[in-house]
């Protein structure tokens, strides 16, 4: 099921992320794997994208080497048409710091931070002046204006992950990286998570990545790609250029 | 071999290889390293240092006897495998040409000395050789005292009784001269063999009847236990403690600064081990849970806890125990070459200590957080709600805390240094935590700011780190200080010691008493003063009395159980009269006399003597003085430092007091060295005075001291690395939580640069406050130890406090740094998936 054309973005032609050739590979007690092979794959600037594909077919490692948090073994990655992958690590940090945001399946909030200061986190990294406004306000927007004084632990699931979808929209990146976020949350709440999480996305224009196993969910992506044994089977035609 | 055993061995095992346990292991092997070793050495040192002392009575041990020693008592030690050898001591004319002079005599068997030696010479000025034997059967030697009284040269023959005995040497020195000071006449030392032929002991003769033994500490121990009680009267046994007050004094502050030490090295590792669980804690608390998952009982559950437990404390505190044995050896054969002949063989009580102090502690820490697992089901565990209802830090920490208490008050055997100490860490820890609210409460007001400059917007982000790990860095934060400050503690008690000893001794102390001066030689000996130059040579009048009554109550001898009560009681005192207190006296009770209560029957007592004899401020005191009973009502009590070699009197009165009655002078001045000469000189002139040179004296107790400051260096020196595990155990306590949260940093785009900015900023925090309450802490603590248990007095190190301080913001941040430093250029995808 295609999601409603009012919860799509619109798609500009540039690409934003451009990834060559891309391969990954690693020895494992003198075992050769192979997770990407040679893959090839444009996303365009406010396009929702979906990687999909059973465990271990390479869908995370292929988010991360996309958002810079590993290196291709070859290939590369430019992100908004520069070299991405050949970056140092601090080189990588910076263009994340600057137009990237996450959300985990495992919400990865600091247990000691309330919600509110989680979502400053990022924003205070990068020296951002009206912090705690901003980030009052995207608590504002995923509903938990009343819980930002609360800690992670006293949240639940569905809470907590809205508290990281406030936390990567705070900062207005312009491309969001989403891994499996509904993972650990049962049916009704993924479902409310994912609605807002497509709404807000929506309203921001961002470039959305999603990683998931689940079909229903990636049918709301304008495009599915399907990674079997690191390699590119399937990719659908976007829904609207 | 039962399920939860194979359970727990198979886990252990793959705790280890997994690399889960390495750290945990590493420090406690390290704790146990370091607290084994300076146990093992400080015993060896203890025993050592009790044998120098056993220099200074030529055995380890005297039986000393007015009436020969009884056959049993040589019996017994010689059954047991203990060197003996018997003196016999006694005053006699020595007759040389036409002149005679008294002098002690000392006869002493083949076999002395027993510990320590002699020094001989040719001449009386010869420096002479250092021997271990004593005079052959016919020969004599004599001190420089005696030959330059009588003109006797080696090679003359003196009578000695009816005995004519060959002079074969001068004695130079006689470490094992103690006793009575003003007692002496010059030695002179003969074979025992030739007693009887002397004709000199008879029945009736005044002789001290002495029996030396030296053995192993432990032979010695049984001996004194084994025969004190059989002892009849007039026999006792002496150790050098009681034999040499000048030395006993010295030695019980460098034992106890040995047990300060072993104190100290064991609340250093039981800090580090405290530190390094903690990590452990969680990641086998995570295994268990699974375990009552899938469907383990409790008490499986429990049992592979306390197995594992055992195993991991156990085998680590065996490595410990034999690394810190192969250590101390090493220490032991640098510090015997150095300063100590040879050092005695270790004993198995750091063994004990290292095993227990690592399964006690291993024990303290799970055992509050098995408590809590005990009682939560399965559902609990799944859903994770152990951690949703962590236990209290109190339950946490209280078990240890009790160890460790329990730990302290073993190792320091002293219990005001050990109550002391734990108060002192006590309010360590409290000012830690009201510190940290104080911190995270500025904390949260930076949180709102937002610097401009990129630099202090990073550095903001760290010192938040304290407020995001608030439980975590106020245990790290407690892990730091206490570790600093008792290293801190130690080396401020060493310098004082250390100060003190030379203090008490200075180049210019006193080396010679005179004795028995007349009033009417009092000008001739200050003149004799100016004209050598000696500056500070003091004369105090002398008044010989016993004490007959106090309080209008009979003294009586028999009235004491105590043997220095009885004696003190049985001999006469010196009364001494004095317008100032002297310099090196304290006043502790009472007060002075004013010029205007010169001649009113006032009297000062030294604290130890009115301890003895129960005397009070406010007791009249009735002293027959000359056969006139003389009333005095103490007015004060004083402190006397016995250490400084200085003339010194146990009671004292205004002047005026005692002008009625005959005095006689002492005094005691430092004689420069070439001025024997003139020495001489003024004793022909004064024959009656008696000289007694105590300068041999102060070099041996000088070269103890010296030697005891050696030890107490390196022992110190050796505590450090003690305090390094503690330090690397309060690093690695946080270190897992910090990685994570450097990793999420740098998916949001922080630069390695901006991590490490915080970071350093973070611990700079941490290094600071640990710094600075660890100072405050050592300072009150050394003030107190040095005030209250040590008697020393106490010194204020500004360059130490402040060095210790810089050190802490300096280097605990870049080894924070450091260890962090790796994870920065792993990729942060992998230490995702792992956190």
């Amino acid at each position: 099921m295609q999601q409603p054309p009012a919860m799509q973005t619109k798609i500009s032609q540039a690409t934003i992320i451009q990834a060559q050739n891309l391969t990954y590979e690693f020895v494992s007690h003198d075992n050769h794997i192979q997770v990407l092979r040679d893959l090839n794959l444009s996303i365009f600037n406010g396009e929702q994208i979906a990687i999909i594909g059973s465990s271990g077919s390479g869908k995370s490692t292929l988010l991360s080497l996309l958002a810079g948090l590993d290196i291709p073994s070859s290939g590369s990655v430019q992100i908004q048409n520069k070299p991405f992958s050949g970056l140092d690590e601090d080189g990588r940090a910076a263009v994340r710091a600057k137009s990237m945001g996450f959300i985990f399946q495992s919400f990865q909030l600091l247990p000691s931070l309330t919600a509110l200061e989680n979502v400053m986190l990022p924003l205070q990294l990068k020296g951002q002046a009206n912090a705690k406004e901003l980030s009052l306000e995207a608590l504002a927007k995923v509903g938990l204006s009343a819980r930002v004084q609360h800690y992670p632990k006293q949240l639940s699931g569905g809470e907590q992950q809205r508290v990281a979808i406030a936390r990567a929209f705070a900062t207005q990146p312009a491309i969001l990286f989403a891994d499996e976020p509904t993972g650990n949350l049962d049916n009704s709440t993924g479902q409310i998570i994912i609605e807002l999480l497509f709404k807000m996305n929506m309203e921001a224009g961002t470039t959305l990545v999603l990683v998931t196993h689940d079909v229903h969910l990636a049918n709301r992506c304008q495009r599915q790609i399907k990674l079997e044994n690191g390699v590119l089977t399937e990719q659908t035609d976007l829904v609207a250029v | 071999m039962n399920l939860s055993a194979r359970l727990a061995w198979t886990q252990t095992l793959s705790l280890w290889r997994s690399g889960a346990l390495r750290v945990l292991i590493f420090s406690l092997v390290l704790a146990v390293t370091a607290i084994s070793a300076i146990g093992f050495f400080t015993q060896r040192v203890e025993t050592a240092l009790n044998q120098q002392g056993g220099l200074l009575l030529g055995g380890d041990i005297a039986v000393i006897a007015d009436h020969a020693i009884p056959d049993a008592l040589l019996d017994n030690a010689e059954k047991q495998g203990i060197a003996t050898a018997k003196t016999y001591e006694f005053s006699s004319m020595v007759v040389f040409g036409e002149g005679s002079q008294l002098a002690e005599i000392k006869a002493v068997e083949q076999a002395f000395p027993l510990r320590g030696d002699l020094t001989l010479g040719k001449d009386v000025a010869d420096v002479g050789l250092v021997v271990k034997t004593s005079p052959k059967q016919g020969e004599v030697w004599i001190e420089p005292r005696l030959a330059n009284l009588l003109n006797i040269k080696v090679g003359d023959d003196v009578e000695v009784g009816e005995r004519k005995l060959h002079v074969s040497a001068i004695l130079v020195r006689e470490p094992s001269r103690g006793g009575d000071m003003f007692g002496f006449a010059p030695r002179l030392m003969m074979n025992a063999a030739d007693l009887p032929s002397t004709k000199l002991i008879q029945y009736g003769s005044r002789v001290k009847y002495q029996l030396l033994l030296a053995a192993s500490p432990e032979k010695i121990n049984q001996y004194n236990a084994q025969n004190k009680s059989s002892l009849s009267r007039g026999e006792k046994i002496q150790d050098v403690r009681n034999a040499r007050p000048e030395i006993k004094s010295a030695l019980d502050k460098a034992q106890q600064f040995l047990g300060l030490s072993a104190m100290v090295s064991v609340i250093l590792a039981m800090v580090a081990m405290l530190l390094s669980s903690l990590p452990y804690i969680k990641q086998s608390l995570d295994t268990f849970a699974l375990m009552r998952c899938f469907g383990a009982s409790k008490s499986t559950v429990l049992q592979v806890l306390a197995i594992q437990t055992i195993l991991i404390a156990f085998f680590s505190a065996l490595l410990g125990v034999l690394l810190g044995f192969i250590a101390q050896f090493g220490l032991a054969t640098l510090a015997g070459s150095l300063f100590l002949e040879s050092l005695p063989p270790a004993s198995s009580t750091p063994v004990l200590i290292g095993l227990a102090a690592s399964i006690a502690m291993m024990f303290a820490v799970v055992l509050p957080h098995a408590w809590q697992m005990r009682n939560l089901t399965a559902m609990n565990i799944l859903r994770r709600e152990t951690l949703a209802q962590p236990i209290s830090a109190q339950a946490k920490f209280l078990p240890a805390a009790l160890v460790m208490c329990a730990m302290i008050f073993w190792q320091a055997r002293d219990g005001k240094l050990a109550a002391s100490t734990i108060v002192a860490l006590v309010l360590l820890c409290v000012a830690i935590v009201g510190l940290s609210y104080v911190l995270v409460t500025l904390a949260n007001r930076l949180f709102m700011l937002s610097p401009k400059s990129q630099v202090l917007n990073d550095m903001k982000l760290g010192v938040l780190g304290l407020k995001r790990r608030f439980g975590l860095s106020t245990v790290q934060m407690i892990g730091f200080s206490m570790g600093l400050m008792v290293l801190m503690l130690l080396a401020l008690i060493r310098g004082d010691l250390i100060r003190n000893w030379q203090a008490s001794l200075p180049i210019d102390a006193p080396n010679r008493f005179i004795i028995n001066i007349q009033p009417s030689q009092i000008d001739g000996v200050k003149q004799f003063f100016q004209k050598q130059e000696i500056t500070g040579g003091s004369i105090f009048p002398m008044v010989r009395g016993r004490l007959i009554s106090k309080n209008g109550k009979e003294i009586n001898a028999t009235q004491w159980q105590d043997e220095r009560a009885k004696r003190l009681a049985e001999r006469e005192f010196n009364l001494s009269w004095a317008a100032q207190m002297q310099s090196d006296n304290q006043l502790l009770s009472g007060r002075w006399w004013t010029p205007k209560e010169y001649g009113k029957p006032y009297l000062s007592i030294e604290q130890d003597l009115a301890k003895t004899l129960g005397i009070q401020l406010g007791d009249k005191l009735i002293f027959d003085v000359a056969g006139d009973p003389l009333t005095l009502t103490v007015t004060s009590l004083r402190k006397v430092d016995w250490d400084t070699m200085r003339a010194n009197f146990f009671a004292v009165t205004p002047p005026g007091v005692l002008d009625n009655y005959s005095a006689n002078y002492i005094s005691s001045f430092h004689l420069p060295i070439g001025t024997d000469a003139a020495m001489n000189q003024l004793i022909r002139s004064y024959p009656n005075l008696t000289v007694i040179d105590v300068a041999a004296l102060m070099q041996q107790v000088r070269g103890i001291m010296q030697k005891m400051s050696s030890t107490i260096e390196y022992v110190f020196a050796f505590s450090l690395l003690a305090g390094l595990a503690v330090l690397y155990a309060a690093l690695i306590a946080t270190r897992e939580e910090r990685i994570a949260e450097a990793t999420l940093m740098r998916v949001f785009g922080a630069s390695r640069r901006q991590v490490s900015i915080a970071y350093i900023a973070e611990f700079a925090c941490i290094g600071l406050v640990s710094a600075l309450i660890a100072t405050v802490a050592a300072n009150l603590l050394a003030y107190y130890i040095s005030a209250q248990i040590l008697n020393i007095p106490f010194q204020f190190n500004a360059t130490l406090a402040l060095g210790i301080t810089l050190i802490a913001a300096i280097v605990i941040p870049l080894a924070a740094w450091l260890g962090l430093r790796g994870y920065l250029n792993v990729p942060a995808r992998q230490l995702l998936n792992s956190i």
